[in-house]
């Protein structure tokens, strides 16, 4: 586990608070990502549970409230303005950037003597086709090693528009991550050496791991029954 | 002979220069025929299919004789979409998938990726002890095989064969092990969101005990036959040179960052599974080299030893203590019993469900056809895999199936350092530092 605060300043923010699931929250603060229709996955078919209308927004956890305890106060004073968001959940902090913030963030976490986030485990991307406006988010995960801490930035584009700034030149580990990130969401990193894709062929069409990328697959026959492809199974949404 | 009719391995006039097709024994083939373009500089394809290159990874070489100037790597091979595969299934079956990413270190794989559910099922603290004691023992004796795979093609790599052999012997032994306690050799998917799949077998602690006994003796072996044989020395030291500001810049971890002297070693740094209660020591070395990677590997497998000893005392006086959290609603129900149709799901469970409680039907039912539900958010529990920071990004969107599992494999990042340990060095050093890195091509490509 990371180097967590003190527990004396910091206030316990557990989910059950944080979440407006629980609280009633300003309208607008809600973190709303998409929303889940029905209960049992059946869709297509005759409704005969009842629940097929039930609609539930899907909530992710919201923004955190000052004072966040410990050092996560000592990072997000030294980046201050440059922060559009700040989420603290089970015990890990995210910060989320506008995309033209996010190279001098960078610099500023890795360069100030006081934050040394010397270490990048590159980045990962996420599609969320229901966040309207903000499909696309790129996720860096970053360590201290002096001072043993982790932090998670978080950059959220929109499909129209997915390009965010490359931080290769100052963590050279994401050469290859962005590239991947590149390869399987479509995310144009801007001033990336050398973006292309690297797991999948050059001439590939598309970018899998989007949420509108099919995944593919034939049906197995097996002793006169068929078994549908996985994304053609019954989903328990 | 004449080889200027070899159809296999002849040469073609392209718009980039003269291409020659290698296919073995036509070497003097390709030295006159360069000798006649007057051509000092070389591209060398090497790989995918090529035994040095430690799976299916695809090296560039730009050679001016035997120096290398320029090296790059081309990967995908592998890649089988296991992460967007573990998008449609639910979060038990994302362990068989994410199992065979790096097959030579699966329950690392499989570790990442639960502590990551775990966390944000909000149960960290509810695994069972037991459950955590046979993650770390069975992680340490998969960090011994899989250090022993990275010693032994190494070895076998730059001529060492024997090193190779007696390394495959004692991992069989690690991989014996392995199927005793979760039936398989690899690919387990044993460690489940909650605890582990099923408990120790009977006599398990005493094969394990033996393990230790003999590898006591035989760990001993590699330290004589390579720590100060001259021709092992000559190849490696030197080889594949990376400093600390190269390991920090390029993400590096693992064995190669201790080689620079630095002692991160995520199992004490930033403890999981229970860690800080093992007594161990995080090895290092100052050579920055290859041959200070292979001493770092072979220390850590005495290390490993030592943990693997003392989970194996605790899990003696944890018998019959559960290995699944105790929550109806997320922990698998059933154990598995061989019965006299071969092996399913225990008499007892079915006793239990289908006669004794109408409850334990419905948490079966739920679990097995529709799952658990993770509440939405993301969270990120590196761990220490052999090669180095292992982590599985993991987001859910409070569905039954992983929104997004990514994980930040060692091997992948580790890779890029091909370029700066290679370029300036001769051919054959490639293939050492590259073995130095110990790359998985399934976990590099996934």
């Amino acid at each position: 586990m990371t180097d967590k605060p003190a527990d004396d300043k910091a206030p316990e923010q557990p989910a059950v608070e944080q979440s407006p699931e629980n609280l009633p929250a300003a309208p607008g603060e809600v973190d709303e990502r998409g929303r889940r229709t029905g209960m049992f996955g059946v869709s297509g078919s005759g409704d005969t549970s009842g629940y097929g209308g039930l609609v539930a927004p899907v909530i992710f956890p919201g923004s955190a409230q000052r004072p966040y305890g410990g050092w996560f106060d000592e990072v997000a004073d030294a980046l201050d303005t440059l922060i559009a968001d700040v989420v603290i959940h089970r015990g890990e902090i995210t910060f989320h950037v506008a995309r033209e913030n996010l190279v001098e963030v960078a610099r500023k976490l890795r360069d100030d003597p006081s934050l040394r986030f010397e270490f990048c485990s590159g980045v990962s991307g996420v599609h969320y086709p229901d966040d309207t406006g903000r499909e696309l988010h790129a996720v860096y995960h970053l360590a201290s090693m002096t001072y043993n801490r982790r932090i998670r930035l978080e950059v959220s584009v929109p499909d129209a528009d997915p390009h965010i700034p490359s931080i290769v030149a100052i963590y050279p580990t994401n050469d290859w991550h962005e590239r991947e990130t590149f390869d399987m969401f479509g995310i144009v990193f801007d001033g990336h050496p050398a973006l292309t894709r690297i797991l999948m062929p050059d001439d590939w069409p598309g970018h899998p791991q989007r949420k509108d990328y099919p995944l593919g697959g034939i049906p197995v026959e097996y002793k006169g029954g068929s078994i549908p492809p996985p994304d053609q199974r019954r989903s328990y949404n | 002979m004449s080889t200027d009719q070899d159809i296999y391995a002849g040469s073609t006039e392209t718009s980039e220069g003269r291409v020659f097709t290698v296919s073995g024994q036509d070497w003097d083939q390709i030295v006159s025929g360069l000798a006649e373009e007057g051509e000092d500089r070389v591209v060398v394809n090497m790989g995918p299919q090529h035994p040095s290159t430690h799976g299916v990874l695809r090296l560039i070489l730009e050679l001016e004789g035997e120096t290398v100037t320029e090296a790059r790597c081309g990967i995908g091979y592998l890649h089988t979409g296991i992460e967007k595969n573990m998008e449609f299934r639910s979060w038990v079956q994302g362990v068989t998938f994410c199992t065979r990413m790096d097959y030579l270190s699966p329950f690392f794989n499989e570790a990442t990726y639960v502590l990551g559910v775990e966390r944000l099922l909000d149960i960290e603290d509810r695994v069972p002890e037991k459950a955590q004691v046979m993650r770390v023992l069975l992680m340490e004796l998969n960090r011994i095989s899989s250090h022993l795979v990275a010693i032994a093609t190494g070895g076998m790599e730059i001529g060492a064969l024997t090193v190779m052999t007696i390394g495959f012997r004692e991992r069989e032994l690690v991989l014996d092990l392995f199927e005793l306690i979760t039936g398989l050799r690899m690919n387990h998917a044993f460690i489940r969101p909650g605890g582990v799949a099923q408990d120790l077998p009977p006599g398990a602690l005493d094969e394990i005990r033996a393990f230790i006994a003999l590898m006591k003796k035989r760990l001993p072996e590699y330290a004589a036959l390579c720590n100060a044989n001259p021709i092992f020395k000559a190849r490696l030291e030197g080889v594949g040179h990376l400093d600390l500001e190269g390991c920090l810049a390029l993400g590096l971890t693992g064995p190669v960052l201790r080689s620079t002297g630095y002692p991160w070693d995520l199992r004490k740094v930033q403890p999981y599974s229970g860690y800080e209660d093992y007594e161990f020591d995080v090895q290092t070395w100052d050579t920055c080299d290859s041959y200070g990677r292979f001493r770092i590997r072979l220390n850590e497998m005495h290390e490993s030893l030592r943990i693997v000893e003392q989970a194996a005392d605790r899990l003696a006086q944890l018998e019959g203590a559960p290995v699944m959290i105790d929550d109806k609603k997320i922990g698998w129900p059933s154990q598995l019993a061989i019965g006299s149709d071969g092996m399913g799901n225990s008499l007892d469970h079915i006793r239990h469900i289908m006669g004794e409680s109408m409850e334990a039907l419905i948490h079966h039912f739920k679990l097995v056809t529709e799952g658990f539900r993770v509440p939405p958010g993301q969270a990120y529990v590196p761990i220490e895999s052999p090669r180095g920071e292992l982590g599985a990004h993991v987001v859910s969107d409070g569905g039954t199936r992983p929104f997004r599992a990514h994980f930040r494999d060692p091997s992948f990042t580790n890779l890029q350092a091909t370029n700066v340990m290679s370029e300036g060095g001769m051919v054959a050093d490639v293939i050492v530092a590259i073995a130095s890195i110990d790359p998985v091509m399934g976990g590099v490509d996934r």
